[in-house]
């Protein structure tokens, strides 16, 4: 056995009949920066989901150290998609990262100097403790997710997940929240699964990347995955790689029934039909 | 000095001492659990909830039961019915809330009317609609006290997990809280609150002093903790000044019977509402240069 902190084996979702995952296997070891790479639709979120526990499986098997995840597991951190924080919800910042230890938690708890500082000193981890005070809704997106990182990461997780905490970023927040998350990885050893449908911002960070496309996965190093032959399996049809202004773009062959290229980190829909197993 | 504002007799009137006992109970548990409300977003359901217990009321009025009791029923029925259809999926939760609303107080109508004909006492359907602090029967007041406690405990032990799950159902499903029953347990508590209040002001009435507080509490506070101490502090101030005034109304005008105490408590309910929006919200000055997604963020991706 290697010393795989999370391994899936042919991890199979069918959800109303239609099929999300299939044949999806992969490892991550502790500390890598792993991004989950796809075109919206392919099944990236469902695939956090049956990570996390919350999405139950249809075939094959999810282990977290060797064994199934146990509920109230602290050992995986996540950041949800779209959180969406109204400006009036009453929770400051110092009170979302506080809930990250046991907001889990029934009963009373009594403030303590200690976890003001623990709170403290994981709010200037993820550079946040500017807002401290503030209330979380007032925040901008960016800083709405360095608060839900700090939250995630305050339980000390050895596996964080984080659903698309890119989208809708500009283009500083977005650098910002990837070097504190890559920093984060190599520091504490914390294992990094990040799903995006633009990879071009986690290039420089990523150890490896799984591509997802219509339930289905490549994975491997990123020069591996990235190439023309790799997707085009994958996605069941014609795909380019192309590398344009350090950029990496993957454009889809004219359709016979369309005639027009869709251009992923542009409009960033890949294309779907008609898949293949890729081996 | 002080005579103008307390009238004679009020400090040795014994329905005035239920009143202050019993109002401030109420006035507490309803204010806490009134910010987890607001926080959660189910101030309808509070409303409906409201709704319903006046049929429950007006019903337990006809069979000659207390009218706590049909408070509480029909409450918990209700609050279970809710959470039986669905109350996280919005549509659906609207359009069921809204049938059943009708059919509860067309029920009301007619068990208010069957019972006002039968006793000739139109005190009653008053008591039912708008409350009265100065008729709680005398037994019923240890059961007040138990269920408020009760209340309080449950919103006070889920606190937190309230907390965490009103931030993001998913991670807290993902932390293992049991996310549906949390919320099945929140809103009986909601449902024990609003017959609570329905007692001291009345049932339609009752969401006054439940959103009230806390929603006036929300916006001058940041913190949750805070805002519960602050909403209490509203809810009980409001409780006692409407039963100093009500008392004192015995001698005002028109009729000199005094006026309804859920009318004075309601009033500075609302009037501190308006007053904090009198206070500007504090700005957040570091970080607003840096903030020009939010725009985005809010928007369907």
């Amino acid at each position: 056995m290697t010393a795989d902190l999370l391994r899936l084996d042919e991890v199979a979702v069918r959800l109303g009949g239609r099929e999300i995952l299939n044949d999806v296997s992969f490892t991550i070891a502790a500390g890598e920066f792993t991004g989950l790479i796809g075109p919206n639709g392919a099944g990236k979120t469902t695939l956090l989901r049956v990570i996390l526990g919350l999405q139950p499986v249809t075939r094959g098997s999810v282990l977290m150290d060797g064994a199934p995840r146990a509920a109230r597991d602290a050992s995986i951190g996540y950041v949800p998609q779209k959180l969406v924080i109204e400006p009036d919800m009453p929770l400051r910042v110092r009170d979302v990262v506080s809930l990250g230890v046991d907001g889990h938690k029934f009963g009373i708890r009594l403030p303590s100097r200690a976890r003001r500082e623990l709170v403290d000193d994981m709010l200037t981890a993820v550079g946040a403790q500017r807002y401290a005070n503030a209330r979380v809704g007032e925040l901008s997106g960016g800083e709405q997710q360095r608060v839900m990182i700090a939250h995630a990461l305050i339980s000390r997780p050895r596996l964080l997940l984080l659903d698309e905490p890119l989208a809708n970023l500009d283009i500083s927040s977005e650098q910002g929240i990837v070097s504190v998350l890559a920093r984060l990885a190599r520091a504490e050893r914390i294992a990094v699964l990040l799903s995006a449908h633009d990879m071009n911002p986690l290039m420089p960070v990523m150890d490896r990347i799984v591509y997802v496309a219509a339930g289905r996965v490549a994975v491997g190093r990123t020069d591996e995955v990235v190439q023309p032959d790799v997707l085009s399996r994958l996605y069941g049809q014609h795909v380019d790689v192309i590398r344009v202004h350090g950029r990496i773009l993957v454009v889809a062959a004219p359709q016979d029934t369309t005639g027009r290229d869709e251009v992923e980190g542009i409009d960033d829909a890949g294309p779907r039909e008609g898949a293949s197993v890729v081996r | 000095m002080l005579r103008y504002i307390f009238e004679p007799g009020f400090f040795a009137s014994g329905p005035v001492h239920v009143a202050l006992a019993v109002g401030t109970v109420v006035a507490v548990t309803s204010a806490v659990v009134g910010v987890f409300t607001v926080i959660r977003g189910q101030s309808f359901a509070g409303h409906a909830l409201g709704d319903i217990a006046t049929t429950g009321g007006s019903g337990a009025f006809l069979v000659g039961v207390n009218q706590f009791w049909g408070y509480l029923a029909f409450g918990a029925g209700a609050a279970a019915f809710m959470e039986m259809i669905g109350v996280q999926r919005r549509r659906g939760r609207d359009v069921a809330t809204g049938v059943v609303l009708g059919a509860g107080l067309g029920l009301a109508a007619l068990f208010l009317y069957l019972g006002t004909q039968y006793s000739s006492t139109t005190g009653a359907s008053f008591t039912i609609l708008f409350g009265s602090m100065f008729v709680i029967t005398s037994s019923t007041i240890p059961a007040l006290i138990i269920s408020a406690l009760l209340a309080l405990a449950t919103v006070v032990v889920l606190g937190r997990v309230l907390l965490l799950s009103s931030l993001s159902p998913d991670i807290a499903a993902a932390r293992g809280v049991p996310v549906r029953a949390v919320g099945a347990a929140f809103l009986m508590a909601l449902a024990v609150s609003v017959a609570l209040s329905a007692v001291i002001i009345g049932s339609v009435l009752s969401t006054a002093l439940l959103i009230g507080p806390a929603a006036t509490a929300l916006r001058v506070t940041k913190g949750p903790v805070r805002a519960m101490a602050v909403a209490a502090g509203i809810g009980v101030a409001a409780t006692w000044l409407g039963i100093v005034l009500a008392y004192d109304s015995f001698y005002w005008p028109p009729a000199r019977r005094g006026w309804p105490v859920s009318f004075f408590v309601v009033t500075l309910i609302v009037g501190c509402y308006l007053v904090s929006y009198l206070r500007p919200r504090r700005e957040r000055q570091d970080s607003t240069r840096e903030a020009p997604d939010t725009e985005q963020v809010c928007s369907p991706a």
